[in-house]
């Protein structure tokens, strides 16, 4: 029995050339396409054409409660992202406004040098009559006139600055002693300044009373470049605002 | 011999040129793979019983995988496309182990 199939099987493979064997071959050659194109059809598509209508409606569904998590999410992500760059504009316009302030702050203390407009004021005094009051006058005509920057000599002007007699024909300021000629930068507008030191009973005609000269030159571009260190008060601390 | 030669040929030309299948093919092509491997089956039992024929073999595999088809392309006009296809997948499946477990009884007497 055993044999008899097998060799049943061997007369089977031997090869023959008739009609019905081509025909058998064909259809052979078609079976073995048709597997390998189902094969491959069904890996290139997931099994999604030969899935049931209930697993092809629960895929949808993940699908969709995918897509809409999805959505979700790449709405924070852009909300976000809007935050963070409206965020850096507004920390870029601080640091731009907070530049200009210490800018301001600089000038008005002193601590870097400034230009602009302005008027340079030469003060000669050949009988030594020049006071420091008569110079603080001076200052505070030109502070009345607007000036935004000052320097007497090679001394920065600012709110703390003082002024004091020393021997007749000098002026201390700041500990500094100045010598004649007394030269005075004032930086704002110059035609305001210059008119604030000739007004009748003015600085200029006061100097002139007490005997000194004082010219007045408007220029269009006025350097103070005298610097002042900048101090970091001990006591005073800013009041925190709201 | 020449049929497993063919076999082989067929599935070379299926993986080289991987042609698309026709779309209003796609629905019938598994079933009939299914069903031209029933028909194989089939011949290789009746070759071991020493009843095969070359005629009968060639006639059962064409009408099994039309017959397949039709089945299917019923089933689909009818909007039982599914239930059907599993049945003819079941029957073809039963008739496939049954002719296995005679060609392992010819083969090995087991």
């Amino acid at each position: 029995m055993d044999t008899g199939a097998w060799h049943r099987l061997a007369v089977a493979l031997r090869p023959r050339r008739t009609r019905s064997q081509a025909a058998i071959a064909i259809l052979f050659v078609l079976l073995g396409l048709g597997l390998a194109l189902q094969v491959r059809s069904n890996a290139q598509f997931d099994g999604l054409s030969t899935a049931r209508e209930t697993d092809l409606v629960g895929i949808l569904d993940d699908l969709t409660a995918r897509n809409e998590r999805l959505a979700a999410e790449e709405r924070d992500l852009q909300a976000t992202r809007d935050q963070l760059s409206t965020g850096t504009d507004r920390s870029t316009t601080a640091l731009e406004e907070a530049r200009k302030r210490a800018d301001t702050l600089g000038i008005l203390a002193g601590t870097v040098p400034a230009t602009g407009p302005g008027v340079t004021i030469t003060v000669t005094d050949p009988q030594g009559k020049v006071d420091a009051a008569a110079m603080l006058d001076a200052i505070e005509e030109l502070r009345d006139a607007g000036a935004e920057a000052l320097q007497v000599g090679s001394v920065r002007i600012v709110a703390s600055t003082w002024f004091t007699d020393a021997r007749p024909g000098t002026v201390v300021v700041d500990s500094v002693t100045l010598t004649q000629p007394y030269t005075i930068l004032a930086i704002g507008d110059s035609r305001t300044l210059a008119a604030a030191l000739r007004i009748p009973g003015g600085v200029v005609e006061n100097l002139r009373g007490l005997g000194g000269d004082a010219s007045v030159a408007e220029s269009a571009t006025v350097t103070v470049t005298a610097l002042r260190p900048a101090s970091t008060p001990a006591y005073a601390r800013p009041v925190s605002t709201p | 011999m020449i049929a497993s030669l063919g076999l082989v040929v067929g599935i070379v030309l299926g993986l080289v040129l991987h042609p698309v299948v026709p779309i209003w093919l796609q629905p019938y092509l598994p079933i009939a793979v299914v069903a031209a491997l029933d028909a194989v089956f089939g011949a290789v039992r009746a070759t071991l019983d020493g009843v095969f024929d070359d005629k009968v073999f060639v006639i059962s595999f064409v009408s099994n995988v039309l017959v397949a088809a039709l089945i299917v392309f019923l089933g689909d006009q009818l909007g039982v496309g599914s239930q059907l296809s599993t049945g003819v997948i079941v029957v073809l499946a039963v008739r496939i182990f049954s002719n296995a477990a005679a060609i392992r009884r010819q083969l090995f007497g087991a």
